[in-house]
C-alpha cells in the first residue's frame, strides 16, 4: 500500500521536472558535425567532382554497399561513371570516409532517410553529389597528383619541377 | 645441396642459386625490384639487402645484395637484422622521393609491387617535402599507357623489351634521376610482346590501356583459370570480368607452356566477348525466338527423314564438338577444317603421333641448342613460341659460363660474357621474319624450295633419307651446314607448321626430325597448328569440310548444324554457297555474327571461352582445361548445353545422363580412347577443399550489395556452377588451390603478380602440385617407331615470266578471326594487299599504287600492291585471315599478273 502511494508521489513530482520529450520533427535536434549520417560526394574548390573513382571506399565497405565504375574525361581526369550507394544496406560505419584519399566521400549529420520503399534508398551519383567541398574546404587532389589533366600539365602541380628535358646533356 | 642458416633457422637448399631466389622459394618475404625470375639478377635496385656473416662467431656481418650472392654450404645470413631492415627501408624511401602522389588514380594501385615492397620494408609515411621531378609521357600505341613520373628506374622494362624479347624501340635516355624509359619519339611499340611491360613493370609506368577504358581494380575482378583461344600455343591466361564485361587478361604461369609472358594478341584480343556483334538471343529466320521454340524447330528439322550433318570447329571445346558428333552421328560429323587446312592438320597429327621425335613444349623449345625453322613465320602464327625460341640461342654461349665461373642467373655478366655470340638458328621462310635478327642463316625461298631444303638437310643427316634431285649448289651447301650443326647438337629442334600451306614442308620437317632421331640425337619437333583446338578436333574427327561437301552432294541432307565456325573463312566462297544451297536449313551455334550466321535459318547463342568450360588441345598435344569466368545473361549458354538440350528433345538416352561437363567428358573419353587423358587434365566438379568450392571472386570483392541495386533491390542468389569446382562467389576456400584451379595470384602482403612466387614449387619452376595440362601424344621412340621417311619431294620452283606464285603470309594482328574485334588490334592490323618483289613489279610494269587481280577459286579479287624486298622472285605474299578478305583461303598456285582498274 505504502509503495503504491510512493509511486504515485514520484509520478506526481515529475510534473515539475524539465521535459525530456523532443519535439521532433517540429524542432530539429542539433547533431555534432562529425555525426555519421547520410553520405555525400563533395566537389573540390574548383567546383569539379572530387571523387577519382579509386574504389577504396567500395573495397573497405564491410557490407559492400558501394558500387562504382571509373571513367575518364578527354584530358585524363578520372571520375566515376556511376556511383551507387545502397543505403538499405549501409551501416554508417564511416570507413568509406576514412579510406577516401581525396575527401570526396563524407558522412553528414543528416539522418532523415526513412522510406517506405527500399528501392528509394538506392542513391546514384546525382543524388549523392553536393555542390561544395563539405568538411574539407581546401583540398584538391589533382593539385598534388602527378597526373596531367585538362588545365594542369606535367610539372604544374604543387611541389613539382618542370618536366625533364631528356635530350639535355647538362649534368 | 647446401645447408644455410637464415635468421637462426637451417634450410637445405640447392647450391649455386642466388640467395634471393632461394629465400623466395623458401617462402620468405624479401623485397626486390630489378630481379625477375625470367630476367635474372643485375643488382641494380639495392632492395634485397641482407646481412651475411663470415662464420658462427661473426657478430657484425656485412650487407650483401641477396640477388647477387650465390648460395654456398654453411652460409649464415639474417633477413630480419635491424641494420639490413633499415637499409632496405632507406633505399625505398629514396626511390619514393620522386614517386608521385598518384595511387588512387593509378591503374597499378592494388596490384602494385612498389606498394607491396614499400609496406613490406616499413616505409609507411612519406617525409620528403621537396620538389618532385616530372617527365612528359609518350604515346606508345593503343595497348600501353605511359606515365613516366612513377618510374623507380629498376630497368626491368628495357631488360625485358630489348634483352629478352628482342625489341629495338624502347630504350633508356638521360642520366641520374632524369633517366627516362621510352621510345625515341612517340609511336606504337613495335614488339609483339609489349603487353608484358604491364606485368614486368613493378609500378604504374606501363599500364594496360585497354583495361583503362573500363578500369577495374584487381580485387573487383571475377577471374577463373582459362586458355587463350587466339592461336594453337594454348597459353594459360586469367581473364577477369566485372559488370558482365570481360575487362582484361593476365598471364597465368605454366612452366611448360607460356611461363611468365603472353603475346599482345592474347592479352588484348578479348574484346570480341563484349562485342556489339554478339548473338544474344536464339533466332529463327532472323526473328528472335524463345529457347524452347528454337530447340523444337531444330529438332523438327533433325527428325525430317533426310537427316542432318554437323560441322564442328577448331575453336570450340572438345566437349562441344563431341556433343555435336553425338547429335548427328559419327558418320555425319565433320571437323570444320578447310580442304587444305585439314590435309595439313591430319598430316601434322600423323607426324606427331608417329614420331620418333617428341613434340616439343614451349619449355623444351626454350632449352633447344640448335633450331631449324621450316616455312613457319612463328612470330606471326605462334608468337609465344617465337619468344621462347629467341631465348634458345643463348643456350650455346651459356655452356661455357661455368669455365668463366659465372652463374647463369647473373644476367649482366652473362650478357657481357656472351656478347653477340648466339647458338645455331636457321630460318627458311618465304619472307623476312621477326626472328631473323637472331638467326645464324636465313633462306628466303618459295614453299616448295623450303621443303626441298628440308629434305636435303634430312638426307645429309641420314643417308637413307630421300634426297631432292637437281638441288642448286648454294642450297646443297646450306643443307650440309645445317645438317652438320643439327647432328652435333644435344637438343636440336625442328619447327614448322601449317602456316606455309604446303604439306611438303611438314613432311620435310618430319624427315629432318626422323633423321636426327635415327642418328641418335634427342631431337624435338614443334609443329604449329592454326587454332586453339585444331589438333583436338583433328584427333576427334578426320573428315573435314571437303568430305562434308562430298557428303552433301551425294546424300542431300535436310539440315546442317554448324558449331562455332564461320565456314566462309574455310573454303572458297562459291563452294560454301553451294553447300548452303544444297541443304534446306542451316542451324548455327555461335557467339558472333558472321557470314555463316547471316545465312542461317536458326541461330542458338552460345558462350565464348570466358562463358563456358571445356578442354582444348594445343599444338604440342597438351590437353588443357579452361573454366567459365562469368555467367552470361540468359539465354546464352555453353554450346555443349545447347546440343544436350537438342539431344534431350530428340529423346537420346545418353544425353539424359549428361548433367554436367564431367559426364560429357567421361562419355568422350570412353568413346575416343586417344583423348581419354583429358580426364586427368580436368579437376572434377565434385572436388572440394574442406568441403568448400574455390571462389572466383577475391576475398576483397566489393559492391556485392550495390552493383545490381539499380535493377532490383533484392540481391539474387549467386549463380550455381555444376560444371566445375569453382564458385561464382567470394565464399569458399581462400588458400592455395590445386595448380589448375588458380584463379588469381595473391598472397598476404603480395598483391601484385609477383605473388606468383608463392604458388611455385621453386621460383621459376613448375606450379605447386605440377603444371596443369596433360600430354596426349607420346610417340614411340627409336626403332619401334612406326612410319618412314616421306619421299614425295616437290619440284623446284621456277618463276615464270609474268606469273606469280601465291604464298601465305600471316599477321599476329589480323590473321586471327576473333582478336580483330578488339579496336586496338584492328587499328594495328594490315589491310588487304598483295606483296611482291620490287623487281617483279618492275618487270610487270607495276608500282606501289597499282592494283592487280588475284584469282580466288572461280572469282578474283583486286588487291593493292606493296613491295617486299625479302620475298623470293616470282612469289606473291597474300595475307591470310583478314576479316574483309576471306577469299585468301581459296588462293593458291600461280596466277598471271593482270592489272586491275587503276584508281
Amino acid at each position: 500500500m505504502l509503495s503504491l502511494l510512493r509511486t504515485m508521489w514520484i509520478i506526481f513530482l515529475h510534473m515539475f521536472h524539465k521535459r525530456e520529450t523532443q519535439e521532433y520533427p517540429d524542432v530539429l535536434p542539433q547533431q555534432p558535425p562529425r555525426w555519421r549520417g547520410r553520405i555525400i560526394l563533395s566537389r573540390d574548390p574548383d567546383g569539379e567532382e572530387r571523387c577519382v573513382a579509386c574504389n577504396l571506399c567500395s573495397v573497405v565497405c564491410p557490407v559492400a554497399c558501394i558500387a562504382l565504375q571509373a571513367t575518364e574525361d578527354g584530358h585524363g581526369r578520372r571520375y566515376p561513371e556511376f556511383f551507387r550507394i545502397n543505403f538499405s544496406r549501409c551501416i554508417f560505419c564511416g570507413l568509406c570516409e576514412e579510406a577516401c584519399p581525396t575527401y570526396a566521400i563524407q558522412l553528414t549529420p543528416d539522418f532523415e532517410m526513412g522510406e517506405y520503399n527500399r528501392k528509394n534508398l538506392v542513391y546514384e551519383k546525382e543524388d549523392l553529389l553536393i555542390s561544395g567541398p563539405g568538411k574539407y574546404p581546401d583540398y584538391n587532389f589533382y593539385r598534388v597528383a602527378g597526373l596531367a589533366i585538362g588545365g594542369k600539365g606535367k610539372g604544374e602541380a604543387d611541389c613539382e619541377e618542370p618536366p625533364v628535358n631528356t635530350r639535355s646533356l647538362m649534368p | 645441396m647446401a645447408t644455410i642458416e637464415i635468421d637462426g633457422k637451417e634450410y637445405e637448399v640447392e647450391a649455386g642459386k642466388n640467395l634471393l631466389h632461394v629465400a623466395l622459394s623458401l617462402g620468405l618475404n624479401l623485397p626486390y625490384f630489378c630481379w625477375h625470375p625470367a630476367l635474372g639478377s643485375v643488382g641494380a635496385c639495392r632492395q634485397c639487402a641482407v646481412k651475411q656473416y663470415k662464420d658462427k662467431d661473426d657478430q657484425h656481418g656485412r650487407l650483401v645484395m641477396a640477388c647477387m650472392t650465390p648460395v654456398s654450404d654453411g652460409m649464415r645470413i639474417t633477413v630480419e637484422d635491424p641494420e639490413s631492415k633499415t637499409f632496405r627501408a632507406t633505399v625505398i624511401e629514396s626511390l619514393m622521393t620522386n614517386h608521385p602522389h598518384d595511387c588512387p588514380i593509378c591503374d597499378e594501385g592494388g596490384e602494385c609491387h612498389l606498394q607491396d615492397m614499400t609496406v613490406m620494408s616499413g616505409h609507411n609515411y612519406r617525409d620528403y617535402r621537396f620538389k618532385k621531378r616530372t617527365f612528359n609521357n609518350q604515346y606508345l600505341g593503343p595497348h600501353i599507357n605511359h606515365e613516366m613520373n612513377r618510374c623507380i628506374t629498376c630497368y626491368r622494362c628495357v631488360r625485358f623489351y630489348r634483352d629478352y624479347a628482342g625489341g629495338r624501340d624502347l630504350d633508356e635516355y638521360a642520366s641520374k634521376n632524369h633517366v627516362y624509359f621510352g621510345r625515341f619519339e612517340d609511336g606504337v611499340l613495335e614488339s609483339e610482346f609489349s603487353g608484358n611491360l604491364v606485368e614486368v613493370c613493378p609500378t604504374g609506368v606501363f599500364t594496360d590501356k585497354e583495361l583503362k577504358k573500363h578500369y577495374t581494380r584487381k580485387w573487383d575482378l571475377q577471374t577463373a583459370p582459362s586458355i587463350c583461344v587466339h592461336c594453337g600455343v594454348g597459353c594459360n591466361i586469367i581473364p577477369g570480368e566485372r559488370y558482365g564485361q570481360l575487362r582484361r587478361i593476365l598471364n597465368r604461369y605454366n612452366s611448360e607452356v607460356n611461363g611468365y609472358f603472353l603475346c599482345d594478341r592474347g592479352r588484348f584480343g578479348y574484346e570480341f566477348v563484349n562485342s556489339s556483334e554478339r548473338i544474344r538471343e536464339p533466332k529463327l529466320s532472323s526473328d528472335v525466338a524463345s529457347k524452347s521454340d528454337a530447340i523444337s524447330q531444330i529438332v523438327g528439322w533433325l527428325k525430317d527423314g533426310k537427316g542432318a550433318i554437323g560441322i564442328g570447329s577448331p575453336r570450340a571445346s572438345l566437349e562441344s564438338n563431341f556433343a555435336l558428333r553425338e547429335l548427328v552421328g559419327k558418320d555425319r560429323f565433320f571437323n570444320g577444317l578447310g580442304v587444305k587446312e585439314n590435309r595439313l592438320a591430319s598430316l601434322a597429327l600423323k607426324i606427331l603421333r608417329e614420331g620418333p621425335a617428341r613434340s616439343a613444349s614451349l619449355n623444351d623449345a626454350e632449352k633447344a641448342d640448335a633450331v631449324l625453322v621450316l616455312g613457319e613465320d612463328v612470330t606471326q602464327t605462334a608468337p609465344m613460341l617465337a619468344l621462347k625460341l629467341r631465348q634458345s640461342v643463348r643456350n650455346v654461349p651459356m655452356e661455357s659460363l661455368s669455365q668463366a665461373n659465372i652463374p647463369q642467373w647473373h644476367d649482366g655478366a652473362v650478357r657481357e660474357f656472351a656478347q653477340d655470340s648466339k647458338g645455331p638458328f636457321f630460318i627458311a621462310s618465304v619472307k623476312a621474319t621477326r626472328l631473323d635478327d637472331i638467326a645464324t642463316e636465313t633462306y628466303r625461298l618459295a614453299p616448295s624450295d623450303i621443303a626441298r631444303l628440308g629434305f636435303a638437310v634430312a638426307h645429309h643427316i641420314d643417308e637413307s633419307a630421300p634426297a631432292p634431285s637437281g638441288l642448286d649448289q648454294e642450297t646443297e651447301e646450306a643443307a650440309k651446314r645445317i645438317a652438320e650443326v643439327l647432328k652435333n647438337a644435344k637438343k636440336p629442334l625442328v619447327v614448322s607448321g601449317t602456316g606455309s600451306g604446303e604439306s611438303a614442308v611438314l613432311e620435310a620437317a618430319a624427315n629432318v626430325s626422323r633423321a636426327l632421331c635415327s642418328s641418335g640425337v634427342q631431337a624435338g619437333i614443334s609443329l604449329n597448328f592454326p587454332e586453339c583446338n585444331s589438333l583436338g578436333v583433328s584427333m576427334l574427327e578426320e573428315k573435314g569440310l571437303e568430305e562434308a561437301l562430298e557428303y552433301v552432294n551425294a546424300n542431300h541432307p535436310a539440315t546442317v548444324i554448324v558449331l562455332e565456325i564461320d565456314l566462309y573463312r574455310r573454303g572458297a566462297l562459291e563452294e560454301i554457297d553451294r553447300l548452303f544451297e544444297e541443304v534446306s536449313q542451316i542451324s548455327c551455334i555461335d557467339h558472333l555474327e558472321n557470314r555463316t550466321t547471316a545465312n542461317a535459318s536458326a541461330i542458338l547463342p552460345c558462350g565464348t571461352f570466358a562463358e563456358s568450360d571445356g578442354t582444348m588441345v594445343n599444338s604440342e598435344g597438351r590437353v588443357q582445361a579452361f573454366y567459365q569466368v562469368f555467367v552470361p545473361p540468359d539465354p546464352i549458354q555453353e554450346s555443349w548445353r545447347w546440343i544436350r538440350d537438342l539431344l534431350l528433345e530428340t529423346g537420346n538416352a545418353k544425353a539424359k545422363s549428361w548433367n554436367d561437363l564431367d559426364d560429357v567428358l567421361e562419355s568422350l573419353a570412353s568413346e575416343i580412347p586417344d583423348l581419354a587423358p583429358a580426364l586427368d587434365a580436368v579437376v572434377s566438379a565434385d572436388f572440394r577443399i574442406a568441403g568448400q568450392k574455390i571462389p572466383r571472386q577475391p576475398h576483397r570483392y566489393s559492391g556485392r550489395t550495390a552493383m545490381r541495386a539499380n535493377i532490383d533491390i533484392h540481391e539474387p542468389k549467386p549463380p550455381q556452377d555444376p560444371d566445375s569446382p569453382l564458385a561464382f562467389s567470394m565464399e569458399g576456400f581462400h588458400g592455395k588451390p590445386p595448380s589448375g584451379l588458380a584463379s588469381r595470384f595473391w598472397a598476404p602482403g603480395w598483391n601484385s603478380v609477383q605473388s606468383l612466387n608463392k604458388f611455385q614449387e621453386e621460383v621459376g619452376g613448375p606450379m605447386r602440385g605440377g603444371d596443369p595440362g596433360k600430354r596426349l601424344l607420346e610417340p614411340i621412340p627409336g626403332e619401334a617407331s612406326p612410319g618412314q621417311y616421306y619421299s614425295s619431294i616437290p619440284a623446284a620452283f621456277s618463276p615464270e615470266e609474268g606469273h606469280l606464285l601465291i604464298a601465305h603470309v600471316h599477321h599476329i594482328f589480323g590473321s586471327d578471326e576473333l582478336s580483330v574485334h578488339s579496336p586496338g588490334i584492328d587499328e594495328l592490323r594490315p589491310r588487304p594487299y598483295v606483296a611482291i618483289h620490287p623487281e617483279d613489279a618492275k618487270q610487270c610494269g607495276l608500282d606501289e599504287e597499282s592494283e592487280i587481280d588475284v584469282p580466288a577459286g572461280e572469282n578474283s579479287v583486286t588487291l593493292k600492291v606493296t613491295f617486299e624486298n625479302s620475298l623470293p622472285r616470282g612469289v606473291a605474299g597474300i595475307p591470310m585471315g583478314l576479316p574483309e578478305f576471306p577469299e585468301a583461303v581459296a588462293m593458291s598456285g600461280s596466277f598471271k599478273v593482270q592489272q586491275g582498274v587503276k584508281q
